[in-house]
This record gives C-alpha cells, sequence and structure tokens, in this order.
C-alpha cells in the first residue's frame, strides 16, 4: 500500500535495524533450508517474503533485493525500473514524472537513506537486474550465500 | 553461361586506424578547450538530405552534434543511422542512446555497430517515458537503467567483453557521455549521482538546461568538494527560449526542465522576446563559463537550431577556433 510504502522510507533507521536482526535468524535457519532442501523452501519462504515486504515496501519481487542500499524504498516501484538513482525528470515537487501523483521513489530512498546508519549504501554502482530472479525469494539467495562464503572459507 | 561476379576490393581501415584513437570532442576537451555541442533533432524521414540539410547549420561551429534518440517519447530516424550518415561526411557526432526502447541484447548489438561505423562518442540516458510521447500506447523496456547502461559500455570497450562475459575480437573506440539534471529533486543526491555515473565509466556530461544559475553553481559546488571536475568534463545544456509561453508551456510539460520565474517575467516584459530569449542563453553561456569545472556547453535550440551559430559567435566562447 502507497501509504505504507511511505511510511517505511520514513521509518529507514528502525526498518534498517531489524532488517539486521532478521537476517542473522534466515542465516543461522541455515540446517532447516538444507534438510528441508531449497527447492522445497523457496516456495513457503517466497510466500511469506511477499507477504511481508509487499504490506511493507510494495515489493515486487525482483529477487535481488536491494532496500538497505535505497533507504528502505523499493526501486522497482519506480516506473523506468532505475536500481541507481532518479531520472532527471523528477517534478519540483518531488513527485513522479510518470505518476505525477506520487512521491518519486528516489526522493524517498534519499530521505530514507540519510535516516539509515548505512546511509553511504545508496552511493554503491547496482548492477542490472537479472530477470530470471523475478518470483524468488532473496531471503533465502541471502542465506545461501553467506553460507556457501562460510563453506568456502572453511 | 554463369557470369563472373567480381567483388570490388574497395574494404577500409577500421575507423580507429583511419582517425586515430581519439575524436575529434575528446581531443578538443583534453586540450583545455572551452567546447561546444548541440542537439540535432533527427528527421521525420527517410531521406539522407533531411540529415545533412540539418547538419548544415551547424557544420563549423559546432565541436560535436548530439544526434537524439527518440527524445522526448516521440518517433524518429534512429540515431544510430543518423550517426552514420554524418560520419560518412566526416562530422563529429554524439549518439544518444536510452534505455526504454532496448533490452541489453539489442543496445550493445548497436554500440558495436555504432563504433565500426565511425560513431566516436556515446551518451548513456536513461529515456523519458512513453507516455510524453507520441506513443504512449508502447511498451517501454527500461531493461536497463543509464549507470548500468555505462557499466555495460565501459565493458565492452575496456574489458572487451558482453555484459554476459563472452568475448569480443575486436572492442568498441568511445567516448561515453552520461546526463545530469542538477535541476530536480533531490538536489543533495544530485552530485552523488554524478559520482555512481563517473564510478560507472561517464568520462563527460551533458546537463539538463540551465537556467538558475544560483543552482547549478551549488551543484558544481558540490561535485568540486567531492572532487569530480577533475574525473570528468562538465557541460551544462543552454537554450534559447522562444517567448514566455514557450517558457511557460516547457515549465509545465517538459519533465525535468525548471524555468524560474525571473527569466519567464524578463521575458515578458521583453519588446521582442525571441531576441531576449537568445540574449538570456548568450549571458547565460558567459556565466557558465567562469565556473570553475565547466569544459564547455551543450545548446538545445529546439526548432531554432538557425539561430545555433550567432548564439555561439556572439557568446564569443570558441574565440579563434575553428571546430
Ligand atoms: S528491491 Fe526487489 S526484493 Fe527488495 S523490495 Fe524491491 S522488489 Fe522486493
Amino acid at each position: 500500500m502507497y501509504s505504507i510504502r511511505l511510511w517505511a522510507a520514513r521509518y529507514a533507521r528502525l526498518l534498517e535495524l531489524t532488517y539486521r536482526a532478521v537476517e542473522p535468524v534466515i542465516i543461522k535457519l541455515q540446517p532447516l533450508w538444507k534438510s528441508v532442501g531449497y527447492a522445497r523452501a523457496e516456495k513457503p519462504v517466497a510466500s511469506l517474503e511477499q507477504a511481508c515486504k509487499g504490506l511493507l515496501f510494495d515489493c515486487q519481487m525482483c529477487g535481488q533485493c536491494i532496500l538497505s542500499s535505497t533507504g528502505m524504498s523499493c526501486s522497482m516501484n519506480c516506473p523506468k525500473n532505475l536500481r541507481n538513482g532518479p531520472c532527471g525528470g523528477v517534478m519540483q515537487n518531488g513527485n513522479c514524472e510518470v505518476e505525477p501523483d506520487k512521491r518519486c521513489v528516489w526522493v524517498e530512498a534519499w530521505e530514507g537513506s540519510q535516516r539509515m546508519k548505512d546511509s553511504d549504501a545508496i552511493q554503491v554502482v547496482q548492477l542490472p537486474v537479472d530477470h530470471r530472479l523475478q518470483g524468488t525469494s532473496s531471503w533465502l539467495r541471502v542465506a545461501r550465500q553467506a553460507a556457501e562464503r562460510r563453506e568456502s572459507l572453511k | 553461361m554463369t557470369s563472373r561476379l567480381t567483388i570490388p576490393d574497395n574494404t577500409q581501415a577500421p575507423p580507429a586506424e583511419r582517425h586515430g584513437n581519439v575524436g575529434h570532442l575528446e581531443r578538443v576537451l583534453r586540450s583545455g578547450q572551452f567546447a561546444v555541442t548541440a542537439e540535432l533533432a533527427p528527421p521525420d524521414s527517410a531521406d539522407p538530405r533531411d540529415v545533412h540539410a540539418r547538419a548544415q547549420l551547424f557544420a563549423g561551429h559546432v565541436d560535436a552534434m548530439n544526434a537524439t534518440d527518440g527524445s522526448g517519447a516521440n518517433c524518429h530516424m534512429s540515431s544510430v543511422a543518423m550517426c552514420a550518415l554524418l560520419a560518412r561526411e566526416g562530422h563529429e557526432t554524439v549518439m544518444q542512446i536510452s534505455c526504454r526502447d532496448r533490452n541489453r541484447i539489442a543496445i550493445q548489438g548497436d554500440v558495436l555497430g555504432a563504433s565500426a561505423l565511425g560513431i566516436r562518442n556515446l551518451l548513456c540516458l536513461t529515456g523519458d517515458g512513453v507516455q510524453v510521447g507520441d506513443h504512449p500506447e508502447a511498451k517501454p523496456v527500461f531493461d536497463l537503467d543509464s549507470l548500468s547502461l555505462l557499466e555495460i559500455v565501459a565493458g565492452l570497450r575496456d574489458k572487451h567483453a558482453f555484459a554476459s562475459g563472452r568475448s569480443l575480437t575486436s572492442a568498441p573506440q568511445v567516448f561515453l557521455g552520461a546526463a545530469a539534471n542538477p535541476f530536480a529533486p533531490p538536489f543533495a543526491f544530485r552530485p552523488h549521482r554524478l559520482a555512481k555515473k563517473i564510478a560507472a565509466g561517464a568520462q563527460f556530461i551533458q546537463t539538463q538546461y540551465c537556467f538558475d544559475l544560483p543552482r547549478f553553481q551549488d551543484f558544481m559546488h558540490r561535485a568540486r568538494d567531492l572532487g569530480l571536475v577533475e574525473k570528468c568534463f562538465i557541460l551544462p545544456g543552454v537554450g534559447p527560449l522562444a517567448s514566455a509561453r514557450t517558457a511557460e508551456w516547457m515549465r509545465r510539460h517538459v519533465p525535468g526542465v525548471h524555468i524560474p520565474d525571473e527569466v519567464i517575467e524578463r521575458l515578458k516584459g521583453a519588446k521582442n522576446q525571441k531576441a531576449e530569449g537568445r540574449d538570456i542563453c548568450i549571458e547565460m553561456i558567459q556565466q557558465l563559463r567562469e565556473i570553475e569545472g565547466v569544459s564547455g556547453v551543450h545548446i538545445m535550440a529546439h526548432r531554432q537550431e538557425a539561430s545555433v551559430p550567432e548564439i555561439i559567435q556572439r557568446a564569443g566562447i570558441l574565440g579563434e577556433r575553428m571546430p
């Protein structure tokens, strides 16, 4: 929902902290994911993720979440799908050129990022979207990548 | 009887060898001279003579002509074809590429083709939304954004590889540009966004129309603080306004264009609004030139292309130079 999405960017700091608390839990649940099997865990976890993040951020389930780099304002809601910052068409009142009655997601993102501890994350250049990941869980991907990293260090 | 075809041997050396590795625009900028580029709208025509007629207006006056890529989401001749026609005649062009109409496969193919055709300068843009143009019912693509586009093209050139990692037998030789709009919110993010574009590979920047000097000075101030002006050439955009009415229309309808009230008031008060619009543009060029870190100007004289030589001459920015 649009108003909740705006709220989320306004409370970016709080959500950042929540995220930081939740992420290790998902990573800790690693043995569970492994025993269930990633493929079988995918569907229920993705549904859960969609429910939570759909409500809070209007998440589009791109599968490669960058919320922590975008001030908790999901950039997949930008009509041009910009992942790296606002286009030049933002109106003087901070609204979107394509959807003039909505705030530019990047205006929200900038303000949100300034409230976050890691306010510099917004300056990282994001890679092009991998469209194959659409609809998949980025939580599970993060967990899996963390586990693989740990494995490779062993 | 079988006729024997003789294939004439007119294969030319590849463009890189013909013109050396550095294009004219890049050479002018690197030598520290004040560069002038101008926007050239591709025609709604399939006749090359229409392209040449337009380019003739600028020839000998500008360092490079920007061929727009469906600007304002309106359909015109493609920028790659336009630049190829002009390159053949020895003109220096900046080929604009927008992410709106093509995905990464089509764009990378166009970049290789453009370089093969002798096009030296590319300007990577996100592009306007389809809703403002003449085909609002079209499906917008936006597979990439301007930053990932820059990164991919820089990869073609420097890593000799497609975005997929597959390698090229010959890399495109291109001078990479990007756009900036210091006049749209969130203002505090704009210099950082410029930094991101430079990190992704931008070597020169052309900006949206500058009518608000204090705002631009502020932007440049922050860009200097971030150490960006040493890393890329910045060419602010300028243009003559035809009348107070056009200015008001542009302000309302062209996304990203910001025209302060003072400019509109000044036009309203003038006897000859068109001449006043040109005077404002010339004054703006002269003031921009004084700003540290400004390497040139980019003139966008929509529907007033014929006035570009006069503006350049009266602004006195070329000195003795003949581009
Ligand atoms: S960045 Fe992707 S995963 Fe994260 S909220 Fe937006 S659509 Fe969902």
